[in-house]
């Protein structure tokens, strides 16, 4: 067994790749390569909450199932709480847990305590620790009420409850999020971000790694986001950071009656960096990032050509989703579409 | 307090696990009802073949013994073997495997719950199918009995616990296995005739099930005309019941372990549906 790397980062990938080989039909002897990771490098400090941002498919949960010891890399390699996921998984799993959005783990005959206490225990928590962290985790998630339920019996939201507490029971020194919210509706995700704010904040040793493609979500959680695209990190700072790299730039809502070619011969004005057009029922709306406010007057007359009607116009502040746009070309919800 | 870790982690495991399977059963009332009673009208039925036939009264205490065996069986194929593709698809899998914990423990967890639930079944058979028919037991070595049934229950909870690990590596064909296993095991093991009329060559191949040999055993040392209609001698079914519980429990921890390896290096196995 190798020794544990001397490095004391949470987390750290040094060109870290995965290629997962699928064959392509049943009477296909080839094998397919379907990159999922490339040459990710990453450091995450002790105590930082940090986010991982990117569309379905961008390789966010194999970045995770790698650090997790589910998944073998490629190439390259990585470390959790300064251990080899790879050559040392024995040593990673003791400190570490996980919860997955939509996750239906457990068993729905069991009540939401046995449920919790089966999974302390295959983490050798004893009984009396055991008990005392499912009463106070419930209480602070607001499940107390519902211990002695059938998990069969929760609803989606309150099942997702059950399972932050469970990856939050074992007091992991890194916890992994992937897609804690997922399906959930606006007031559990706001209970469960409250809840994983407290419990951070009472711990500031403690990382948490999570993914997501709420964009707010990221923004409003993480110390730190790296945003990732086709298994590749395309950039890695705060929120407050990333933003701030479109300070100079200008960005544009727009709200018109229904576009068709207009929305291309936008695209080839001067100064306009990045479009991203919704067609609503009624009508379109434009998220424009342009190099200044200057090339707006185009925009507009180009609009106006087409007999386009501008309903609202609105500058605003950079979000975390023009970032994206800015660095991929297209939004977060064009580049699930494109990956589907 | 240090969280536990070697053999008391090992431990804790095996409780934890067993535990759904131990009170998950006793949960829902009406399934208890289908588990135990409803299984007793197949025994039943064979009585009743036997009873026309005018079969020695020993021969309905074979299918009594059965009957009640069967519940194991089942437990093996449906609860046991197709467990871990189960656990797969509820994202249970991927919680075991990175928890630091044994997957043996796991396992051993699932494999000691499930024979605490199928007791519950073939007790429930054996009590109420001696009561009705008034079986004839007459057994000749209490030790020997209980040494037969351990034996017994070792090598077929530990064959339920090398299929868990394959069925899992064959994916959505596990179902079909168990499927498949189930019919032809009742009938290959002998389960409700004496598995000597199958002629020596045919009763050696299928006393690899350790299910035949079990029964074998058991029906020789608990009727009195038992030792007549054995395949082979108590002492001998003992020895390789022995050897076939060392080799099905090996066997088990082998294909988990490449389970396992084959989890990380291919991502695939802990896949599930969202």
């Amino acid at each position: 067994m190798s020794p544990a790397m001397p490095d004391q980062s949470a987390i750290k990938t040094e060109n870290l790749g995965r290629v997962y080989k699928t064959r392509g039909g049943r009477r296909r002897k080839s094998l397919e390569e379907r990159v999922a990771l490339q040459d990710v490098n990453l450091e995450v400090p002790r105590g930082e909450f940090f986010g991982l941002l990117g569309p379905n498919g961008a390789g966010k949960t194999t970045l995770i199932k790698i650090l997790v010891t589910l998944l073998a890399p490629s190439t390259g390699r990585a470390s959790v709480a300064g251990h080899d996921v790879a050559t040392q998984p024995q040593q990673v799993r003791p400190l570490i847990n996980m919860v997955s959005g939509g996750e239906s783990s457990g068993y729905g005959l069991l009540t939401v305590r046995e449920n919790l206490w089966m999974f302390g225990q295959f983490y050798g928590i004893d009984n009396k620790t055991t008990h005392k962290r499912i009463d106070e985790l419930l209480e602070v998630v607001g499940l107390s009420d519902r211990a002695n339920t059938k998990v069969s019996d929760l609803s989606t939201g309150l099942r997702q409850k059950m399972n932050i507490v469970r990856g939050f029971l074992t007091d992991p020194e890194v916890i992994f999020l992937d897609e804690p919210t997922l399906g959930l509706d606006v007031g559990a995700s706001r209970d469960v971000h409250r809840f994983i704010r407290d419990w951070a904040a009472v711990r500031p040793t403690r990382t948490m790694l999570l993914t997501t493609h709420y964009m707010a979500e990221a923004d409003e959680l993480c110390d730190r986001v790296a945003i990732i695209n086709h298994g590749k990190l395309l950039a890695c700072d705060s929120p407050a950071n990333l933003k701030r790299r479109l300070r100079r730039e200008a960005i544009f809502h727009l709200d018109v009656s229904p576009l068709d070619g207009a929305v291309v011969d936008c695209y080839k004005l001067p100064g306009v960096r990045n479009l991203v057009h919704t067609a609503r029922e009624d009508k379109s709306e434009l998220e424009l990032i342009l190099d200044s406010d200057n090339a707006i007057s185009g925009i507009i007359n180009m609009l106006t050509e087409h007999r386009a009607r501008i309903n609202n116009l609105q500058k605003r502040e950079p979000t975390l989703e023009d970032v994206f746009v800015d660095l991929v070309g297209m939004s977060l919800a064009e580049a699930e579409k494109h990956e589907t | 307090m240090k969280p536990d870790t070697g053999w008391r982690l090992f431990l804790r495991t095996i409780v934890a696990r067993a535990y759904p399977r131990v009170i998950g059963q006793q949960r829902v009332k009406k399934w208890v009802f289908f588990e135990t009673v409803l299984p007793l009208i197949g025994t039943i039925a064979y009585v009743y073949v036997y009873k026309a036939i005018s079969a020695p009264q020993d021969y309905i205490g074979f299918v009594v013994i059965s009957g009640a065996m069967t519940a194991f069986w089942i437990n093996i194929m449906w609860a046991m073997a197709a467990q871990l593709y189960w656990e797969k698809d509820s994202g249970n899998l991927a919680l075991y495997i990175i928890a630091p914990n044994s997957m043996m423990a796991i396992l051993l967890g699932m494999a000691m719950g499930g024979m605490v639930a199928a007791s519950l079944r073939a007790a429930t058979v054996l009590i109420l199918g001696t009561w009705m028919f008034h079986v004839p037991f007459a057994v000749t070595s209490v030790a020997e009995l209980f040494g037969v049934f351990m034996l017994s229950m070792v090598a077929l909870y530990g064959l339920g616990m090398m299929f868990a690990s394959l069925f899992l590596l064959w994916g959505r064909n596990a179902f079909q296995m168990s499927a498949v296993l189930q019919e032809p095991v009742y009938f290959l093991s002998g389960f409700y005739f004496p598995v000597k009329n199958f002629g020596v060559a045919v009763a050696t191949v299928v006393s690899v099930i350790p299910l035949t040999l079990g029964l074998d055993a058991i029906r020789q040392l608990v009727f009195a005309t038992g030792s007549s209609i054995g395949f082979l001698s108590v002492r001998l079914e003992i020895e390789l019941l022995a050897v076939m519980a060392v080799a099905f429990v090996a066997g088990a921890k082998y294909w988990l372990d490449r389970m396992e390896k084959l989890a990380v290096r291919e991502g695939a196995l802990t896949d599930r549906r969202r």
